[in-house]
């Protein structure tokens, strides 16, 4: 029987909902101590004084470290354009090293004592003395300096086809259009966490990390020991979303406490920390222009974003990355333009680029279908392509976005809908349907993978990949157990840590595809390994084979965890990604349909039923992975409908540093949820995998807004849409 | 200060200064970690255990003040909505699962003693039945932030009937 399609329970059920799951901060130590970070409260400029006595004398106290007294630290390495492993420093601060601060709560201290209670006590004893130098934090306040992003092969300044904007000013129907999202943060349950252990210069650190290897390779630069000295283990991580991927300053502190005070450290950062050292969402400013025929044949697509950056630090966001491969227009200009801000570096948040940019493009394309008087599906569907509209020459390796609407449409009724905006009421209610488009792409990266299978029939897979709620052990169970012919149950995975062969860093939805081809390729060596040892010794079941061969396992290795393998690896990896990338453009695709009830008086607005269609490829876990497109979508509700950090304009505060005035989504707010897959093999990725984290909170946010739109006439360009852009 | 704590059916001494907070005590003083922290400002929920039946923020209750109660955290819960989870899938990540749990045992006990919610239309119509919408309002503490909700939701209806 396969088990590739079966909706199975997650392996880590008992464990997770019995509180035997152990995350970051709950590994104990003998003599196991507690920091906790002091923020700087200027922007930015130098520390004067700092007074620590107060501090110091609490009873529990063990140090208090300031850039007086802490150990020397190695300076960030400076990225490079292909090294991910540098790129994902979180900041290029050297902390504790000096006297300059560079954002309103960079870390000035770290108490660390023998209770996390007499060490919150004595950080707030502490204070800073400043001198102020001069900074910019305003986002909008600095719209007229933005500039155009820097190239990067990685991370591209934009795109360009014939003269859009020619285009534009000829076309019989234009809209020139501007909205803006503002800075979101992840907001994982779990706060940021490490324990820290030093054994002369061998370090262990569990972290609540999405990059396990990066973190080991970071570290073991930082603190000056070799990589191999450096275990990081990751067995839970309680959500990450992006948030977990770059190295911030919480790990790094913790690591250079516990060196400090020669005494294992945990460093579990207070949820206001976690907004002042971990970086969010940037904010944007996003320009959509769409000429077109009246036939809604598209002439002109321009689609701009103002992002932010900032000198110490902040990746490129790619908010175009969907809109330049979603419609057939004659004539198309992307463009990235960022400022630079004095802040917190922003960083990547799930399906970074797509979820803000697609608000924008796919709401623009609603109001282009307003204008024009048609079904915004149709509109779609009349601009649908079969190859990439930039350059016209790369293939997309599976495109069902006309499946995807003619499902959706069928499955939430869509066409009962009576397209006259304001036109539907429910008591007190006007209730208002919406589309949009999802789009993300697809990627793979590196692994090394064992296969392990004993003389017992049981299969062991050991791969340092992550966990962070994906089901990814389950899904590499089923994959195994599928491509050597054995039960689910018989098949054990190990992941989470360091010590295991390379595994990818979970991120860019590449995790499951990524892992899947080593696992299917040590699986495939594996039997013919057996085939061989059966040739000998004449046939029978595995465990027979192996034990007329009288070994106790054999074994299939994916890799090599050595530094030429790794180099190995990533040379082999590299020509062969920016050729694929070249021919193909591979993406998860999907649409929502969400239908939303606005309040006639007070403008509050209830999401009252939503059905997404998607397509992820081949869906291993229809029950795993149907779990995590409602994730996206519900994080989407949150960006559509709540979510903001508010930042401070003069000084570079955030003002709402806690769970309690930055709002995420309860239970309250989130109808059941209709997922459905169309579970087609992508012909180019590993075992028809297209990647499934962050497709589905792509367009979450336009179609909302489409949604209100309808119900009352009102539209919303500026997230989140709270109640009072209603009245 | 020395203290004595219930937890889960067995008497814990432990020393902790009075302005340790429950969630604290059982996390860093007693090595019970099932039981999250999420934001230690009651906002999240993740912190939810059983006081005498009765479900509270562990992390706004001060240990000294709970001595003499019944603690039941989720390491003391033998449940038959924990396989309901598992059925529903209603997790990820599991780091809000034990005080999902904790919190729909206790929120279960309320609705069967006839406390009535937000959701609930008439006030004297105790009783009444446990629908998505009264599970959804009454749910609404728990933050789940990777949007398991609508599998804990049917695991809680599952488990109600
Ligand atoms: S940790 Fe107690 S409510 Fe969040
Ligand atoms: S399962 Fe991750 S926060 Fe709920």
């Amino acid at each position: 029987m396969t088990t590739i399609g079966q909706p199975l329970d997650r392996v880590d059920g008992g464990v997770k909902t019995t509180g035997a799951a152990k995350f970051a901060a709950e590994h104990f130590y003998p003599g196991l101590t507690h920091a906790v970070l002091v923020h700087a409260t200027i922007s930015r400029g130098r520390i004067t004084a700092l007074h620590t006595d107060e501090a110091s004398a609490v009873p529990g106290v063990v140090a208090v470290l300031t850039h007086l007294n802490a150990p020397p630290l190695k300076p960030a390495p400076k990225p490079g354009a292909f090294n991910l492993t540098v790129m994902f420093s979180g900041t290029s601060v050297n902390y504790l090293q000096s006297d300059e601060v560079h954002w309103e709560g960079q870390p000035i201290a770290v108490v660390v004592a023998e209770t996390s209670a007499a060490a919150r006590e004595a950080a707030a004893l502490v204070r800073a003395e400043y001198t102020v130098t001069k900074s910019v934090v305003d986002f909008e306040g600095s719209e007229q300096d933005a500039r155009p992003q820097p190239n990067n092969p990685l991370l591209p300044r934009g795109a360009k086809k014939g003269d859009a904007e020619a285009a534009l000013k000829a076309a019989p129907v234009s809209l020139d259009l501007r909205y803006t999202t503002p800075p979101q943060n992840h907001n994982a349950l779990e706060l940021h966490a490490t324990t820290a252990n030093w054994d002369g210069d061998r370090l262990t650190v569990y972290d609540a990390t999405q990059a396990i290897d990066w973190f080991r390779t970071h570290l073991a630069l930082r603190f000056g020991v070799p990589r191999t000295n450096v275990r990081v283990l990751a067995p839970f991580v309680g959500g990450a979303f992006g948030g977990k991927s770059a190295i911030w300053p919480g790990t790094i502190l913790a690591v250079m406490a516990a060196r400090a005070t020669d005494r294992p450290v945990r460093l579990v950062l207070s949820r206001e920390s976690v907004y002042r050292t971990v970086g969010g969402r940037t904010p944007s400013i996003q320009r959509v222009a769409l000429g077109a025929d009246r036939d809604g044949r598209l002439t002109s697509l321009i689609h701009t974003s103002i992002t932010r950056t900032g000198p110490i630090g902040g990746p490129f966001e790619q908010v175009t990355a969907a809109s330049q491969h979603l419609y057939a227009a004659e004539n198309i200009l992307a463009r990235h333009d960022l400022v630079s801000l004095d802040l917190l570096p922003n960083t990547f948040m799930r399906a970074p680029g797509e979820a803000i940019g697609t608000f924008a493009v796919e709401s623009a394309i609603d109001e282009l279908a307003c204008e024009l008087g048609m079904d915004p599906i149709e509109l779609r569907m009349r601009n649908e392509t079969a190859v990439d509209p930039i350059g016209g020459r790369k293939k997309f390796s599976h495109r069902r976005l006309r499946e995807l609407y003619a499902l959706g449409a069928e499955r939430f009724d869509w066409h009962e809908r009576n397209p006259e905006p304001r036109s539907t009421r429910d008591g007190r209610w006007l209730v208002g349907t919406g589309v949009a488009t999802a789009f993300h792409r697809a990627l793979t990266l590196p692994v090394n993978v064992t296969v392990r299978l004993s003389a017992d029939g049981g299969v062991l897979v050991r791969c340092g990949f992550h966990e962070m709620g994906m089901g990814a052990a389950t899904a590499q169970a089923q994959i195994t157990a599928d491509a050597l012919g054995v039960p689910f149950d018989a098949v054990r995975v190990e992941y989470g840590d360091s010590a295991l062969p390379l595994g990818p860093f979970a991120g860019a939805s590449a995790q499951t595809a990524s892992v899947a081809a080593g696992v299917v390729q040590a699986c495939e060596e594996l039997k013919q390994t057996l085939k061989s040892m059966a040739r000998k010794t004449g046939g029978g079941t595995n465990e027979e084979i192996l034990r007329r061969a009288k070994v106790p396992h054999v074994e299939a290795v994916v890799g090599s965890d050595t530094r030429l393998g790794r180099i190995a690896g990533r040379a082999r990896f590299l020509p062969n990604f920016l050729l694929d990338a070249q021919r193909w453009v591979k993406a998860a695709s999907g649409v929502h349909f969400c239908e939303v009830k606005v309040d006639a008086e007070t403008g509050e607005t209830r999401v009252s039923r939503w059905a997404g269609v998607f397509d992820i490829g081949r869906v291993i876990n229809p029950k795993t992975a149907a779990s995590q497109m409602r994730g996206g979508i519900v994080m989407g509700l949150g960006l559509a409908m709540a979510e903001e950090t508010l930042v401070d304009p003069r000084t570079g505060r955030i003002m709402n540093p806690s769970l309690a005035e930055y709002h995420v989504p309860v239970h309250a707010d989130i109808p059941p949820i209709d997922v459905s897959f169309l579970d087609d093999p992508d012909p180019k990725m590993p075992l028809g995998i297209l990647g499934a984290g962050e497709v589905s909170t792509a367009g979450v946010g336009a179609a909302v807004a489409n949604a209100v739109h309808h119900a009352t006439g009102k539209r919303v360009r500026d997230l989140p849409i709270t109640l009072d852009k209603l009245l | 200060m020395e203290i004595e704590l219930r937890i889960n059916g067995s008497a814990r001494r432990l020393d902790v200064s009075p302005q340790v907070s429950l969630l604290d005590a059982l996390r860093e003083y007693l090595g019970l970690t099932g039981t999250k922290k999420g934001c230690d400002q009651g906002a999240c929920g993740a912190c939810t255990v059983l006081a005498d039946g009765r479900r509270i923020n562990a992390c706004l209750a001060l240990a000294v003040q709970y001595q003499g109660r019944e603690i039941t955290t989720i390491e003391g819960v033998d449940h038959p909505l924990q396989e309901a989870f598992v059925r529903t899938d209603g997790f990820q990540c599991g780091y809000c699962t034990p005080g999902q749990i904790c919190s729909a045992i206790g929120m279960l006990a309320e609705h069967k003693d006839g406390a009535p919610s937000a959701a609930t239309e008439h006030l004297a119509a105790t009783g009444g039945e446990l629908d998505d919408e009264e599970i959804r309002e009454r749910m609404s503490g728990n933050l789940c932030r990777c949007g398991a909700y609508n599998g804990i939701v049917s695991a809680i209806k599952e488990v109600a009937k």
